[in-house]
């Protein structure tokens, strides 16, 4: 029968395996170390060879985009992580993906005063299109997403907020918790929504509907209007289609707050 | 107008239209031709024009019978024209409107405008010349017109037709690309797990690689785009790159951040950053790795992160006492501010304002009125 190690013996054999285990395993990992920088290399000619053959489809076609980044993350490689990395420097698709953040931006920003940082993928899309002009490459919806997700490292509240089959995307640190993104959701259809109708199409009490209005009228997500016939309608300026609207400056904005 | 022959106006397949004006009138030379106002095409080979009412009456020119052309300015009562010189005709040009012309130039009159871009483009045909490479057989002419109806319809299959072919072209670029991608794709995963196999041993064994060996090993990470799973224990340690950026970062933004009270949200710096440098743009990862290393590499710029997660990079000059003194005279000047009232005031963003706002409340100083009308900070007398 074979004694579990315990004393002075056991413990030195045991600190000398342990050391002869650590030795092995440092060198492996030194070893490695240099393979892998071989292997980098090799990678990188081939990469080289890949851009001179087919950058411009990458360039030119967003539906390859897509299955770039789908098969990128499937191994585990972040192609956008780094302006420094082979991906984006051989492939140029950084700067495509970072340009776009930055007009991605600067559109929320502009847009804030009037929809409190809240802005459907359709007209972001949209309006990120005009602002490229129309010798600019083309740009997709896809193409939106994956650099909104970029833009999150940074901290400023980028977020999207599935809704009617596309995305709200926000671009302010807005505390939206699940109530507040699903009575968004209920307005989408009509671009506002009442008490009544959050009451009979969610089965909440009237002061949990009302505590939601209330959080999104404070944010500036919401507007409302007592105007209207029967109860008030808090309506979502970042729902409201850009046909149906016209711009509005901050002073204005500031005036139409109760 | 003797260079005109008869057409059907029908596309040939390497042929493809470029512009179309109605509204024009021919002239023979100067002389109004007998021919009533129509519709002037320009294609990639040939001058058509056709009858509006009449569309029978159809006749087209080879671009090559073109020997220069020039614009004439609208006048009183006269609309603008383009006057265009021709070389003579062939022997075997096939017969037109007119057999003999004592003119050797004819006018395009643009009754309802549109001279400007037709004749843009003309300039641009007749300079790339576009028939030359891809002669077209020359047009059947049909008396009868029998075929009119269908003209445009052939047209525009012969766009289709072409449409379609650089689809096929595109196609097989695709999936050679896919084919190659595919191979690369199958190299980059090995990295990938060789990667993990040495982070995995960095990991139990901290000290044994050499700290020269982690910072090669984490540049190798950085050119893959392979997430880091080491820093996330370590902190702010970033590659000799970030360590680069930082110290751009901090020449770059001191003017910038003086300019806006001290302080700028990440995303702002992003995009000034960018907007700067035009090409090799930063990812957002970079700029905020950069940003890290700040206070190691003893720049006069901080990271900082408040508690609604927002992102800033201020000042290291620019206290905090000094922040909230500056907000707390504000408020306590006009009585009450919200965040976009001291935006305006002090020229920050309202994001920022309202941090200022926050910050002084946690000390504190201020409090809150929180209302349907928005986050109203008065001075704290309790």
């Amino acid at each position: 029968m074979h004694r579990r190690g315990v004393g002075a013996g056991a413990i030195a054999k045991k600190k000398l395996a342990e050391a002869k285990y650590k030795e092995r395993g440092t060198v492996l990992a030194e070893d490695q170390i240099a393979q892998m920088s071989k292997q980098l290399e090799t990678f990188k000619s081939n990469l080289e060879e890949f851009a001179s053959k087919h950058k411009q489809e990458i360039r030119k076609n967003s539906q390859f985009r897509v299955q770039f980044q789908e098969m990128c993350a499937t191994i585990g490689v972040d192609p956008l992580a780094s302006g420094k990395g082979f991906w984006s420097e051989m492939l140029g698709v950084g700067d495509f993906y970072y340009e776009l953040g930055v007009q991605i931006i600067e559109v929320c920003l502009a847009l804030k005063h009037r929809n409190g940082g809240l802005i459907t993928l359709n007209e972001l899309h949209q309006r990120v299109l005009k602002g490229r002009g129309k010798y600019a490459q083309d740009v997709s919806q896809d193409d939106l997403v994956r650099a909104i997700k970029k833009l999150k490292v940074m901290g400023n509240g980028f977020g999207m907020i599935p809704i009617g089959g596309s995305y709200l995307v926000q671009s302010v640190p807005a505390e939206l918790n699940m109530d507040h993104t699903v009575v968004l959701q209920l307005a989408e259809k009509k671009g506002y929504v009442t008490v009544s109708e959050i009451r009979d199409g969610l089965k909440w009490e009237t002061e949990r509907a009302c505590h939601v209005l209330a959080h999104l009228l404070k944010e500036g997500l919401a507007w409302m209007d007592t105007q209207a016939a029967g109860e008030g309608q808090y309506w979502l300026p970042a729902l409201f289609s850009e046909l149906a609207s016209r711009d509005v400056t901050p002073e204005e904005a500031n005036q139409m707050t109760p | 107008m003797d260079r005109f022959s008869w057409s059907n106006g029908l596309l040939e397949i390497n042929e493809t239209l470029v512009i179309q004006q109605r509204g024009v009138r021919l002239y023979d030379g100067d002389e109004k031709s007998k021919l009533d106002v129509g519709v002037a095409l320009l294609s990639t080979h040939r001058l058509i024009w056709r009858d509006i009412k009449n569309h029978e009456c159809c006749m087209s020119m080879p671009l090559s019978q073109i020997i220069f052309f020039e614009e004439q300015a609208a006048g009183i009562g006269k609309s603008a024209k383009i006057v265009i010189h021709l070389h003579p005709s062939p022997a075997n040009k096939e017969p037109g409107p007119l057999q003999n012309s004592k003119y050797s130039y004819i006018k395009l009159s643009f009754k309802e405008h549109g001279q400007i871009e037709f004749y843009r483009r003309l300039t641009e045909e007749m300079t790339q010349r576009r028939w030359e490479n891809t002669p077209v057989s020359q047009p059947i002419s049909s008396g009868t017109g029998s075929q009119s109806g269908r003209t445009r319809a052939v047209g525009i299959v012969g766009i289709e037709r072409k449409i379609e072919e650089k689809r096929k072209e595109t196609d097989k670029n695709i999936s050679e690309a896919f084919e190659d991608l595919s191979k690369l794709m199958v190299k980059a995963k090995e990295m990938v797990e060789l990667s993990r196999s040495i982070a995995t041993k960095i990991k139990d064994k901290q000290g044994d690689i050499t700290e020269d060996e982690t910072i090669r090993f984490k540049s190798y990470l950085l050119s893959m785009g392979i997430a880091n799973p080491v820093t996330r224990e370590t902190h702010g340690s970033g590659t000799h790159y970030h360590m680069q950026l930082a110290k751009q970062l901090g020449d770059m933004l001191q003017a910038p951040l003086e300019e806006r009270g001290g302080m700028m949200a990440l995303t702002e710096v992003y995009c000034l950053v960018n907007r700067a440098r035009g090409m090799e743009l930063l990812s957002p990862e970079d700029l905020l790795n950069a940003c890290k290393m700040f206070e190691s590499l003893k720049l006069p710029l901080r990271l900082r992160v408040f508690d609604s997660g927002v992102m800033v990079v201020q000042l290291q000059s620019h206290s905090e006492e000094e922040m909230i003194a500056s907000a707390l005279d504000s408020v306590s000047e006009k009585g009450s501010l919200t965040a976009e009232e001291l935006a305006k005031l002090l020229g920050l963003s309202v994001l920022l304002s309202k941090e200022r706002l926050l910050l002084a409340e946690k000390m504190g100083h201020l409090c809150r009125d929180d209302s349907v009308e928005g986050l109203r900070f008065y001075i704290n007398v309790f």
